[in-house]
Parts: C-alpha cells; structure tokens; sequence
C-alpha cells in the first residue's frame, strides 16, 4: 500500500511538488492569519518553511538539494530549479512599466558595479580578518560575498584550493538565505517600496534567489524590477572579481 | 489562444538565454551575462508594441500571467531546494561574511537612492 504511494508520489514528481507547494502555502498562510493575526506575510513564512524543510532534507539526505534529494520531492528541485525560476521572473516582466525601467536605468547599472565591489571588499576583509593572507583565497571568499556563483567561477580561475571555493560558495548561500528572510522585515524602514528602490536594492544584493524571495514576500509588484538589475550582477561579478578586483587584491597582499 | 502567451514567453527566455551566453563567451567568462535581464526587456518592448501592430489578445495573456501568478510557489520550491546545511556548516567566517555583506549592502539602499533623488530634482 504505502510502496505503491510513495511510487506513485515519485513518478509523478512535478505534480507532487505542485502539490506539495500548495500545502505548504496554505499551512504558511493559515500560520500567518492565526499565529501573527497577519503580521508576517504568509510568503515569507512560505518561504522560510521552505528554508528549514531544506535544512531537514539536508541533514536526512546528506545530499546538496535539501529536500529535493529525498526522492517523492525531487520535483521540488526541477520547480524550484534556475530553469522554472527565470521563466516565472521572466514573465513577472508582463505589465512592467518602460518609463519606469527607463528613469533607473543608468542607477541601475551603477548600483550593480557598486553591489559587487562592496560585497566583495567586505568579504575580503572579513577573510583576512579569520586569518587568510593569500590573494588567491582572499579574492575567491570576497567573490563569494558577491553570489554563490561568482565564488567558484573566480576561485577556478584563479585556481583556488577546493576548501576555499566551498567556502566562497558558503558566504553566498547564507547572504542569499538572509536577504529572502529579512528583507520583508526591513524593506519599510529603508523605503524599499518603489521601483526605482527594487531596481537598486536588485543591483545591491545581486544574488538573484536571494532577491526572487525577498521581495515575493514584500510586494510581488516590486519582483522584476529587482530581477532585471539582480540578473546583471552576477555576470558583472564574474567579470571584475577574478580581473580587476584580484589585481587590486594583489596589489595589497 | 493560451499557447501562444507561453510560447512567446519561452521565445523571449530562449532569446535573452542565448545572448546572455554569447555575450559571456565573447567576453571571456564562464558565465551568463544578464541573459534574463535582456529576456524580459524582450517581453516589455513587445507587451509594449503591442497596441500597433501585434495583438496581444486576453486569452493569450493568461498563458503570460499564470507564470507570473506561479512566481511565488516557485520561489517556494526554489527555497526548499537550497542547499541550507551547507551554508551553516560553513562555519563562522561563512556566516560573519554573509551578515555583514546584507546589513552593509541593505544600509546602502536608501544612501543610494537619495542620491538619485536629489541629482534628479
């Protein structure tokens, strides 16, 4: 009986994560409406539910999916995947409004190249600050800060040691992790609530998962603008870290 | 017909997609440049159009909006696949790294923002 279920939920892997996101949005939203009296958007509490399911799929699996590595929720890892990620970002474009894109367009781009020589400097500083003197891994971890792709990248171009890359690739999941949670939270108190805002707060933080949440769970309005600026940033940083931003680096080191 | 709004959107993804990795090949780097960025600027100019000479009608734009209504389910899905246990095994310079970089980055906002402001006005 439970073989033929849990088959049946594992061959039909999508629909069992439509299914799957569907309960959880309505316990996330049921939570919200009795246990906050509508306080903390349901999104966020969707999301963050999301989150700590991942942390308890990582630990029963071992793998690096979170839950999608336990295989009646595989489906959750292609909805959730990069590939249905951008075609819904994508199609958030719908009704966007041009003059609005046109009036930040140049700060957008500007907050871009700013987001990433932050990210990165801060980063740089914390890694010396826990005792890394080589340029190499000092850059790797600041390219990290910037996403979690941009670490990597730059870490295999500079041919950094594979405990650095993961490292790199830590710092940009906990930022990614912390700007789905918390933005919702502070997004009133740094007046993020327009587009020309989201645009900015898109090219500050750049990691494109970090921003898709963040701002679902504040005002789905707000998503592409934050989008189009937060897609730029991690080719940005691909370019700069492992060119511009290492030469810098070497120069100090 | 409700194909139509999805197969425009995949055309606009596919394109921006494309571009974003030639762009990235031409310059060198071993990662997509801003191809969802150029698709959905793709998107806007020809919801934009639109009025002239393509028509976009209604039942085509719901294939458009219920991707863009399954945004935040997808969002949900992509938040239960992150890969959160390695992230807090990092350890404490992962985690300090990562605090600081959003605080910093979330203070910078509003900096940044009235200094558009005030060059505007």
């Amino acid at each position: 009986m439970i073989e033929i279920l849990i088959n049946t939920l594992i061959d039909n892997s999508i629909i069992t994560a439509f299914l799957f996101v569907g309960v959880v949005t309505y316990l996330s939203y049921w939570i919200s409406r009795n246990l906050t009296a509508g306080i903390i958007h349901g999104s966020a509490i969707a999301i963050t539910l999301g989150l700590i399911l991942a942390y308890a799929g990582g630990l029963y699996e071992g793998g690096t999916r979170g839950l999608a590595d336990i295989p009646i929720f595989a489906g959750v890892g292609i909805l959730g995947g990069a590939m249905f990620r951008d075609f819904a970002i994508v199609a958030t474009a719908f009704g966007v409004d041009l003059k609005n894109l046109k009036e930040a367009g140049m700060i957008g781009a500007l907050s871009i190249v700013l987001g990433v020589i932050l990210s990165f400097f801060i980063g740089a500083i914390v890694a010396v600050l826990f005792g890394y003197t080589d340029p190499v891994s000092i850059t790797t971890i600041g390219a990290g800060a910037a996403t979690y792709i941009v670490g990597p990248v730059t870490g295999t171009a500079l041919s950094a040691s594979a405990d650095v890359i993961a490292l790199s690739i830590a710092v940009g999941l906990i930022k990614s992790i912390l700007v789905m949670i918390i933005t919702p939270f502070v997004a009133p108190l740094i007046k993020l609530n327009n587009p020309h805002a989201a645009m900015i707060f898109g090219g500050l933080m750049g990691t494109t998962s970090g921003v898709a949440g963040g701002l679902a769970a504040t005002d789905p309005k707000l998503v592409p603008y934050g989008a189009m600026t937060a897609t730029f940033y991690t080719g940005a940083g691909c370019l700069m870290a492992p060119s511009v931003l290492y030469l810098i680096i070497n120069l100090m080191f | 017909m409700v194909i139509y709004g999805v197969a425009l959107l995949s055309f606009c993804m596919i394109a921006g997609v494309f571009f974003g990795e030639l762009i990235g090949y031409l310059i060198g780097i071993d990662a997509n440049v801003g191809g969802i960025g150029i698709a959905m600027l793709l998107l806007i100019f020809i919801a934009n159009k639109n009025s002239k000479n393509i028509k976009i009608d209604n039942i085509t734009k719901s294939g458009i909006n219920f991707w863009n209504a399954m945004y935040i389910p997808i969002v949900v899905a992509m938040a239960a696949k992150q890969n959160v246990l390695a992230a807090i095994s990092g350890g404490w310079m992962a985690i300090t790294a990562g605090v600081f970089v959003v605080i910093l980055s979330f203070l910078a906002i509003p900096f940044l923002y009235k200094f558009v402001k005030t060059k505007e006005s």
